[in-house]
């Protein structure tokens, strides 16, 4: 097992890793400590203490978009151990609005949620949701739509809205274009993408509480990629995401793009891996070194009725599954499938919504188990092993793995059998 | 003979009326009980609509017995059947009471599809009929502890006949004792209680007739049926159930289907009604409202403040003259809200941080804001039917807490107008 290193801007240890008044300037209200680091690959298990409570990483962070994780209860959702959940700040700034949330104290005090949040910047959904958006230096601009009134989301409003919703960590409004488009466009998004992050740093009103992340950008080109990085980490923000990935690029370009973002950020600082949550991916870019993951897919399928499983997915609503009288999982512990069968959830899914819950609960089970076992074989110094075990498990055969991942994993030193 | 093990007590009988009690011996091990007046827990398919166990057990005190209904149920027959043990271990359900009863409260059925010899159920598949043969099949499927005979209730029409209502009553007793003999002749039912059917649609002759006939046969309860919200007007209802129950044997419970407005429910109480089903609360959940009526009769301030709930604040709409309206002009339309409820879509609820009732301690109410709410529904988040789940069946049972409590201690007609005129008293807010 690795030694325990402490990271944190705000402990004595971090100061050896950086000038002293680079530490005093940066009180940030994260630490993250270092538990284990596998000796194989570059995966690592820690602790990030942020103000709601501490994280376990590797972490899979459930995305509970207009302030309510679909159908599930605060109290569910703390019970099944998630420690750190998103909300998004273009849904939350339309309906209910700042405003109101911040009179709610907060996003926090809105949901009732006691433990941490995680707010994105807003800017990804104005790519992808709202028609007639036009990025200009100032920000980005687009029509409501909800009364068609023109809005201009800029770094500066970003930030604004995430400091009224009161989240652990924000993120900086970045410049986004779609992961498969090439040319000068994805050069002059990763440059603005670094302007924007400077204004993002300065208009945050709240350095002392509410942690904001970088967010590199580059597209699929490494040099952009380095470039990005390079500047991007003479910034002493408390962490980065790597984002502009998981957009439908090519599985080759994508893992290629996370590890050399990996190799070129800091130790000491935690690294999220944004829009990622497939099983296969979470475990090998956290081989790549990836600490924090989101993604809206287990509870979105859940409520399609398709269940997680060691092996893949299971459709509950298939007709296979109507006098199959096991739980979803045998060995799984979560609520539903302690009590009720693949049989009976078939037939709920036809009158209920409660339905949507049952497999919801388990979806996101599903991922903090995952989480957790990645992160013990971490700490145990068997990952190598554990990912052998994992990919075993989800592939019928050896020649069904993607070649992306087995290529991915040779980068890092683990061959399959 | 049917189980009867099912043993009504009543301490208390008002007016020759007016029952308080509990039923005892509930269950294949009898040591279940359910105080009447009462209300079993409404699950149409072993689910509390929009609630996992999670969520159903944040709520104390919920009845033991869980209503369960044939229209849901009948679709899977060949499941259960393959799965032998019965729909309370299918659905997950440990340590609950089954009734099960022929139709969904809260999702009428298409009239014009039943003949002398068969009924039918809607499910989610569309209409299923059912013989005698294939009703007690299904039954033995199911293992409840206790089912509602197999009824024709198709009475509830305006303009239905007399001899259409006539032959509702026969049929449902033919239906009764064909299910009687089946189940007499049951292994698998044996100690399963049964209920049989009252109809005689609106009128006073044919209820008489259907009661005393029925009371002649082996069963070891009632249920009153054609006499739902909607089919006539509360006068006509109270006065057709009084007659009704005057002559039902005072041991043995009476079931009112279809019946669940609290004013309704407390008029029906005075007829000498025991049990009521619960799909009031999920239709208020189903257009976005919240229970906020009062029924908190405590004389003590200091009580009056925690428990049971008390409504906060109803709004210059709910007056009295829109419950004239809901009440009355309405009455055909169960998805119109009541001036029992506030609709929390409304804008007014916006940036309203109080609980949805003050006072309440469900877990809605401890943790959530009428705000939060707001924003659910108008979001349409699928929490906003959980919440307002967990509340409105909070608000309900807790509700019939009330009103045997103030049997129990001669206060029905101060609860009455509490609940009735509760906008007036707490009109400060």
């Amino acid at each position: 097992m690795a030694a325990t290193v402490e990271c944190g801007s705000d402990s004595n240890a971090a100061v050896n890793n950086m000038s002293l008044k680079k530490a005093l300037k940066a009180a940030s209200p994260l630490t993250l400590r270092i538990v284990a680091e596998c000796p194989v690959t570059k995966a690592r298990a820690c602790d990030l203490m942020l103000p709601h409570c501490t994280v376990s990483t590797p972490v899979f962070m459930p995305v509970g978009t207009q302030g309510t994780l679909k159908g599930i209860t605060v109290d569910q959702l703390e019970g099944l151990g998630c420690q750190i959940c998103l909300g998004n700040t273009y849904h939350l700034g339309m309906r209910p609005g700042s405003d109101l949330i911040e009179r709610a104290n907060g996003l926090h005090g809105f949901m009732n949620w006691k433990r941490n949040l995680l707010t994105d910047s807003g800017g990804f959904q104005m790519v992808s949701l709202v028609e007639l958006s036009e990025v200009t230096e100032e920000g980005v601009k687009f029509k409501s739509p909800y009364d068609g009134k023109e809005i201009l989301l800029s770094p500066e409003k970003s930030i604004s809205i995430q400091n009224s919703l009161g989240s652990d960590i924000m993120m900086q409004l970045d410049d986004v274009v779609s992961s498969t488009v090439t040319g000068p466009r994805v050069e002059e998004a990763m440059h603005r993408s670094i302007r924007w992050l400077d204004r993002c740093i300065a208009a945050n009103k709240n350095p002392d509480k509410q942690n904001l992340f970088a967010i590199i950008q580059g597209g699929l080109n490494a040099d952009l990629r380095k470039a990005c990085l390079d500047e991007m980490t003479k910034r002493d923000v408390p962490g980065f995401a790597i984002g502009g990935l998981s957009g439908g690029e090519e599985k080759d370009d994508f893992w290629r793009m996370v590890t050399l973002s990996t190799d070129h950020l800091p130790r000491e600082k935690p690294r999220y891996l944004m829009g990622v949550g497939y099983a296969v991916d979470l475990v090998v870019c956290v081989a790549l070194g990836c600490d924090m993951f989101d993604c809206v897919f287990p509870t979105r399928t859940a409520r399609f009725g398709s269940a997680l499983v060691p092996w893949g997915s299971l459709q509950v609503k298939h007709k296979q599954y109507a006098k199959d009288f096991q739980p979803i999982d045998p060995d799984c512990q979560c609520p539903t499938c302690k009590r009720h069968s693949r049989a009976y959830l078939h037939a709920l899914f036809k009158s209920d919504t409660a339905a949507m819950h049952h497999i919801t609960i388990h979806n996101i089970a599903y991922q903090l188990n995952l989480m957790r076992s990645v992160r013990q074989s971490i700490v145990e110094g068997r990952f190598p092993e554990f990912i052998r075990t994992f990919m075993k498990r989800m592939f019928p055969s050896r020649d069904q793995y993607p070649s992306w991942a087995v290529d991915a994993l040779a980068s890092i030193n683990i061959t399959l059998e | 003979m049917a189980g009867s093990r099912m043993k009504l007590e009543l301490s208390r009988v008002i007016q020759g009326r007016v029952r308080l009690g509990v039923l005892k011996g509930l269950g294949r091990t009898g040591q279940h009980s359910l105080e009447v007046p009462g209300c079993l827990l409404y699950t149409p398919f072993g689910t509390v609509p929009h609630l996992t166990q999670d969520t159903l057990h944040t709520l104390s005190k919920l009845p033991r017995v869980s209503q369960v209904t044939l229209s849901n149920i009948a679709e899977h027959q060949e499941v259960l059947e393959e799965f032998k043990d019965g729909f309370r271990k299918f659905a997950g359900l440990h340590d609950t009471v089954l009734y099960c009863s022929l139709h969904d409260p809260a999702a009428p059925c298409p009239t014009g599809y039943t003949t002398n010899k068969t009924v039918s159920v809607w499910g989610s598949g569309g209409r299923i009929e059912l013989t005698v043969a294939k009703f007690m099949a299904l039954q033995k499927s199911v293992q409840p502890d206790w089912y509602q005979s197999m009824a024709d209730g198709e009475t509830w029409q305006s303009n239905t006949s007399r001899k259409r209502v006539r032959k509702s009553v026969d049929r449902t007793l033919a239906h009764l004792d064909e299910c009687l003999l089946a189940h007499q002749n049951s292994k698998e039912l044996e100690g399963v209680e049964v209920f049989g059917v009252v109809e005689g649609g609106d009128i006073l002759e044919e209820r008489i007739r259907s009661a005393r006939e029925t009371a002649k046969r082996p069963v070891d309860g009632f249920c009153l049926d054609g006499l739902q919200t909607g089919s006539m007007d509360q006068a006509l209802r109270i006065q057709l159930t009084s007659a009704v129950t005057k002559e039902l044997p005072e041991d043995k419970p009476r079931l009112l289907q279809g019946v669940g407005r609290p004013d309704e429910v407390l008029d029906c109480v005075e007829a000498g009604v025991d049990l009521f089903e619960s799909f009031f609360p999920f239709q208020v959940t189903e257009r976005g409202c919240a229970l906020s009526f009062s029924f908190d009769i405590s004389p003590d301030p200091e009580r009056a403040g925690s428990t049971p709930p008390t409504v906060l604040e109803l709004n210059e709409e709910d007056t009295a003259g829109d419950m004239q309206q809901n009440g009355d002009l309405n009455l055909n339309d169960q998805t119109q809200m009541t001036c029992f409820e506030i609709n929390l879509k409304d804008k007014r609820y916006q940036d309203d941080f109080r609980p949805l009732v003050d006072g309440c301690g469900c877990y809605c109410c401890r943790n959530h804001q009428r705000a939060y709410v707001h924003h659910l529904l108008v979001t349409n988040e699928l929490l906003a039917g959980v919440l307002l789940m967990i509340h409105n069946t909070a608000h309900y049972h807790g509700f019939f807490v009330a009103l045997r409590e103030a049997l129990a201690n001669d206060k029905l007609d101060l609860l009455k107008r509490r609940v009735l005129r509760g906008e007036q008293t707490e009109r400060k807010e």
